[in-house]
């Protein structure tokens, strides 16, 4: 790696190697360009194949109508309880992990001594990096045993997968407003709380927008956690979370690994919806952040 | 990171010593209470882990690691299969992975036009917001097949001479593991990576360009060393998503231990792969705890390339602090 150092400088070689170098030169860009075509092609191709397979079967029984077991000839069934449970699963994980989210970076951003700041946010990191597998054994040990599959503890720890991200976003956003707007308020004799609360937190709500959807989008196609703890359920389609819940992710993943082709058809369907959704709300998630950023460059200056 | 700590600061101070409000005193309490919940909730996770798992840990100890058989009947558990499977599988996903992604990060930092450079980056991003279950499903239809009719009888007349190319399987596989993987780390390094390039002082690749360096000797004199750090860092993480990742795996690895071999075209099974498929039938105490200690090999790694590639960041940070 420390090509200064080790190899002889090449400019002051003998300029017949020039030649040999810009060959070199030309194949290595070559191959950077390959590299990204490369990528560009393996997602083309994800995006394609799930498109064409999907696309036939997408038609309004899948949201409708609950899949049916053993199924005999042409039974029209969809996936109504998979998308109901996914809903509910991934609102309810919002609804509990938006506000400690926030409030965590609140608390880094506006209260704490730089050693908490650094330490809490270490700790977030940590989160982050926990496979999300782990987390699912880790509610199955915490909530499932001796309770039962159930909808919240799917929640639970779909909202822990979110957690860092959310914070995250909302510290980055929060960092962006201008001091000059806090000084503002202290200055008219707001009390810190409320300059907190009414002044420099309106301030963020695009960010935090922007944050929440990318982590929607995230975790809604998580399926480690819901094959572990929101699992053995029937066919209806329920919408109390205290019940074990269907999701798109688990429904993709258990079709997949069946030998009917049905179901294979019934699992690209699904993953074209799954692939929609995320797709349109990382894009909107861009959309948004560059609103909001022009609207805080704005304020700044 | 060092905006948010001064941003804090030039506010904080005049605060300290003036008689505080209970409104104040009130918004900070609960949001440390919140700070301190994802404190707890982590320990908690490490703790639930590291219980769960102790009978099975003073069982079994670290023969654990060296018994590759898992049978709940006789009560004998071991991970030494799956262990081997995730160290092969994510370590072959990231030698692939590694360059291409590099390729992807020079090509966007450096070479690529500017029109295209933008929609480039947002696939590249795309590509990593794509759920692991939808890939692992295209792995199952899409590309197992292909594997079984033609790549992997390629590969075994060419280079069959190699073990790890052995005689073609069913196209569900640890090769198809290694492929997925490879999908699913590339945008994570790439975009590390190109961040890292993008950091690279203009000064100092206009010196290297000016004194009459090529492109790629620019690229190989001053880019790679200055980002040499955080490449490493960027692969640290990559490798800890690789060992991670359960479901994509799960689906595309045949999810079958037939002992130790080399083909790479043989089914296996990862430790995080088995913990997905297998977890919920558990039928022993012994069994459901070996589970949890397949998790703590997890976590354990997990907590381990956190902080290596924590401590490569702030370390190269510094550098570059001390450099500008």
């Amino acid at each position: 790696m420390s090509a200064l150092e080790t190899t002889p400088n090449p400019l002051v070689r003998r300029s017949d190697r020039l030649g040999r170098r810009r060959i070199v030169n030309r194949s290595m860009e070559v191959l950077a360009w390959l590299a990204a075509a490369i990528a560009v092609a393996i997602l083309g191709v994800v995006v394609w194949s799930v498109a064409r397979r999907g696309a036939s079967e997408l038609n309004l029984d899948l949201f409708t109508k609950s899949p049916v077991q053993f199924a005999i000839g042409n039974v029209k069934q969809g996936l109504a309880n998979a998308f109901v449970g996914s809903i509910v699963l991934v609102a309810v994980a919002t609804a509990m992990a938006l506000p400690v989210g926030i409030l965590i970076a609140v608390y880094l951003n506006e209260f704490a001594p730089p050693s908490i700041e650094s330490g809490v946010s270490l700790v977030l990191d940590v989160l982050n990096g926990i496979p999300s597998i782990v987390i699912a054994i880790f509610v199955f040990g915490l909530l499932v045993v001796g309770h039962g599959q159930s909808g919240l503890a799917g929640s639970f720890a779909l909202a822990t997968l979110m957690l860092p991200l959310v914070t995250r976003t909302t510290m980055e956003v929060l960092a962006l407003v201008p001091d000059s707007l806090r000084e503002a308020g202290l200055g008219l004799g707001v009390p810190r709380w409320r300059t907190t609360l009414s002044i420099v937190l309106p301030q963020t709500i695009g960010g935090v927008l922007t944050g929440t959807v990318l982590a929607v989008a995230r975790i809604a196609g998580e399926t480690a956690p819901l094959l572990l703890v929101s699992s053995v359920v029937g066919t209806a389609v329920k919408w109390n979370p205290t019940q074990a819940l269907y999701s798109v992710p688990l429904a993709i993943f258990e079709d997949s690994e069946s030998p009917v082709p049905a179901d294979h058809a019934r699992a690209w369907a699904a993953a074209l919806v799954l692939l929609l959704f995320i797709m349109c709300a990382s894009l909107g998630a861009r959309w948004l952040a560059s609103r909001s950023r022009r609207k805080l460059g704005r304020t700044a200056r | 990171m060092s905006t948010l700590g001064t941003t804090g600061n030039a506010v904080r101070r005049p605060f300290t010593g003036r008689r505080t409000r209970p409104g104040d005193l009130l918004l900070q309490a609960v949001a440390g209470l919140a700070a301190l919940a994802a404190i707890a909730l982590v320990v908690l996770i490490a703790y639930k882990i590291v219980d769960g798992s102790r009978l099975s840990v003073s069982t079994y100890g670290f023969g654990f690691l060296e018994r590759s058989v898992w049978d709940p009947v006789h009560g004998r558990f071991g991970a030494l299969e799956f262990v081997t499977d995730t160290a092969i599988t994510s370590l072959g996903a990231l030698v692939i992975a590694t360059p291409l992604a590099l390729g992807i990060a020079l090509f966007l930092s450096e070479l690529s036009p500017w029109f295209i450079r933008g929609p480039v980056t947002a696939l590249v991003e795309t590509l990593a917001a794509i759920p692991s279950v939808v890939i692992g499903l295209w792995g199952i239809i899409v590309v197992a097949p292909i594997l079984r009719e033609h790549v992997e009888p390629a590969l075994h007349s060419a280079l069959g001479f190699i073990p790890l190319f052995g005689a073609p399987g069913t196209g569900l596989g640890v090769f198809t593991a290694i492929i997925v993987l490879t999908i699913m780390i590339l945008p994570i390094i790439s975009s590390i990576s190109r961040e890292l390039f993008l950091g690279v002082p203009a000064e100092l690749k206009e010196a290297a360009l000016a004194l009459g360096a090529t492109r790629w000797e620019m690229v190989r004199g001053v880019v790679f060393p200055y980002a040499r750090g955080g490449i490493a860092a960027a692969m640290i993480l990559g490798l800890g998503r690789a060992v991670g990742e359960a479901i994509a795996v799960a689906q595309v690895i045949g999810a079958f231990d037939n002992g130790a071999s080399w083909n790479l075209f043989n089914a296996g099974e990862t430790v995080a792969g088995k913990i997905a498929l297998d977890f919920t039938s558990w039928s022993t105490q012994d069994e459901y705890s070996s589970y949890f200690y397949l998790a703590l090999i997890l976590l354990v790694f997990s907590l381990v390339v956190n902080f290596v590639a924590q401590r490569i960041v702030r370390g190269v940070a510094r550098r570059q602090g001390l450099a500008r």
